[in-house]
């Protein structure tokens, strides 16, 4: 009897009660989810642009190709992603940190994801309009920067915008390779303070502070546009 | 590169991790039919303009697009916790997946049901059909269709998404390997072959999808 109160003293004062500074270390974690997000949808939003304008120029075997590549990205599951790959750049003899292995992985399917969008961004923009273009005198390139891509975007703003928005929620699946982001330290604080609810409700908003606004403007931005 | 990979625990386990991916599908598919359900609930509530009804629907809807899944899978396997209610990793996987796509699922329907004309409504009604009739007659009918490729898309996110039950220590096709990876030590080649399976998966529903839409919706097109 006098064990079980002798423990669960000791019980009292490991875990500690959630407090003020916790919420601090939260919001860190949220600038980490932030970063890693920002980082993968920045340079993956490029590769992806690309990607889709290789898919829709391409004949069908470079579409064939690259289309099955960036399929097999949408149709695994991240996190399965994430550990193979995690496995796999130490078999190349490239061991990297969890930070640099989940922004790789992110980058491809946050690529991967974008290609699709792209491609229908630029399919979007009727042939008659492109060809005006080229018979007024632009030159290829010309045309695809200053015709395609100012018009494909705002087909493909919504859609862009969903996939962004996928990627800084999925980014929480890196701290299954160990990156202390939002959701890791999450469990962190839970593991010390044996207050799950309260935490994950807490970390629950700081998501859904991050990602409400954005999608609150785009929905708007798109009713204006459509208007 | 002097890593040798081993194939050979993998094959062994292939029986196991087959009969995995066929739990992964059937909770995938529970999920997906739970979703439909609740999900054309919630856009109906939505949809009604009763305030403390659309504020409960809204709640619901918002919080399972604007979280992460993983957070609403360890709310419904950590947080209930804190309650005492303690769920089994099955129902976990189950519960989070369904909150998720009633969520996703509730704002395609209404999008769904503002492309049906309000006309249609009043034409049924006014044909002398009941309000259930003239919904599961006239208007859902034509909803379905209109939703049909955003539903296959989130029944794909569906399986994917079940994957995050090896983190509450589900054993559907992720949770599986990883047992299979952590006794073998081929972490490697376990996964490789798991998201080879999961791209059949997904292949197989987007089929089974063409097949579904090929039955029922071929008519009236083109």
């Amino acid at each position: 009897m006098s064990e079980s109160i002798n423990i669960a003293a000791q019980s009292a004062s490991f875990f500690t009660g959630f407090k003020l500074n916790d919420l601090w270390y939260l919001a860190g974690a949220a600038g980490h989810t932030l970063m890693i997000a920002a980082l993968a949808i920045s340079i993956g939003t490029v590769f992806g642009v690309f990607f889709g304008w290789v898919l829709s120029v391409s004949r069908w075997a470079g579409a064939a190709t690259l289309g099955l590549v960036l399929d097999m990205f949408r149709s695994v599951p991240l996190i399965i992603q994430l550990i193979l790959f995690f496995n796999f750049f130490p078999i190349i003899g490239l061991p990297l940190n969890p930070f640099a292995a989940g922004t790789i992985v992110l980058v491809f399917y946050t690529a991967a994801l974008v290609a699709s969008v792209a491609r229908g961004g630029i399919e979007s923009v009727p042939v008659t309009t492109r060809k005006a273009a080229r018979s007024l005198g632009l030159t290829y390139w010309q045309e695809l920067f200053y015709i395609t891509f100012p018009i494909g975007c705002r087909s493909a703003l919504p859609a862009w915008t969903g996939v962004a928005l996928g990627v800084l929620k999925d980014s929480a699946l890196v701290s299954v390779l160990g990156y202390v982001e939002l959701l890791r330290a999450s469990q962190i604080l839970i593991t010390r303070t044996q207050q799950p609810f309260i935490i994950l409700a807490i970390a629950g908003a700081f998501y859904f502070a991050l990602s409400f606004p954005i999608a609150r403007i785009t929905e708007r931005l798109e009713r204006r546009w459509q208007s | 590169m002097d890593y040798t990979f081993h194939w050979r625990p993998v094959w062994k386990r292939l029986p196991e991790l087959i009969e995995a991916g066929l739990l992964t599908m059937e909770v995938a598919v529970l999920a997906m039919l739970l979703g439909i359900v609740l999900g054309m609930m919630l856009a109906f509530i939505r949809m009604s303009g009763r305030r403390e009804l659309t504020w409960f629907a809204t709640t619901w809807i918002e919080t399972a697009r604007n979280t992460p899944a993983l957070l609403q899978l360890f709310f419904f396997g950590f947080g209930l916790g804190a309650f005492g209610v303690h769920l089994s990793p099955y129902v976990i996987v189950l519960c989070a997946l369904s909150f998720n796509n009633a969520g996703y699922l509730a704002e395609t329907f209404r999008g769904g049901f503002q492309a049906v004309p309000d006309t249609q409504v009043r034409a049924a009604r006014s044909l002398g059909m009941t309000w259930g009739q003239t919904y599961s007659r006239i208007i859902i009918p034509q909803v379905l269709k209109i939703v049909y490729h955003p539903m296959t898309n989130q029944m794909v996110w569906s399986v994917l998404m079940s994957s995050l039950g090896m983190l509450v220590g589900f054993r559907e096709l992720s949770g599986e390997t990883q047992f299979a990876a952590s006794q073998t030590f081929r972490v490697f080649e376990f996964f490789a072959i798991t998201a080879v399976i999961y791209y059949v998966i997904v292949k197989l529903i987007l089929g089974g999808s063409f097949l579904i839409h090929w039955k029922f919706f071929r008519k009236g097109e083109g």
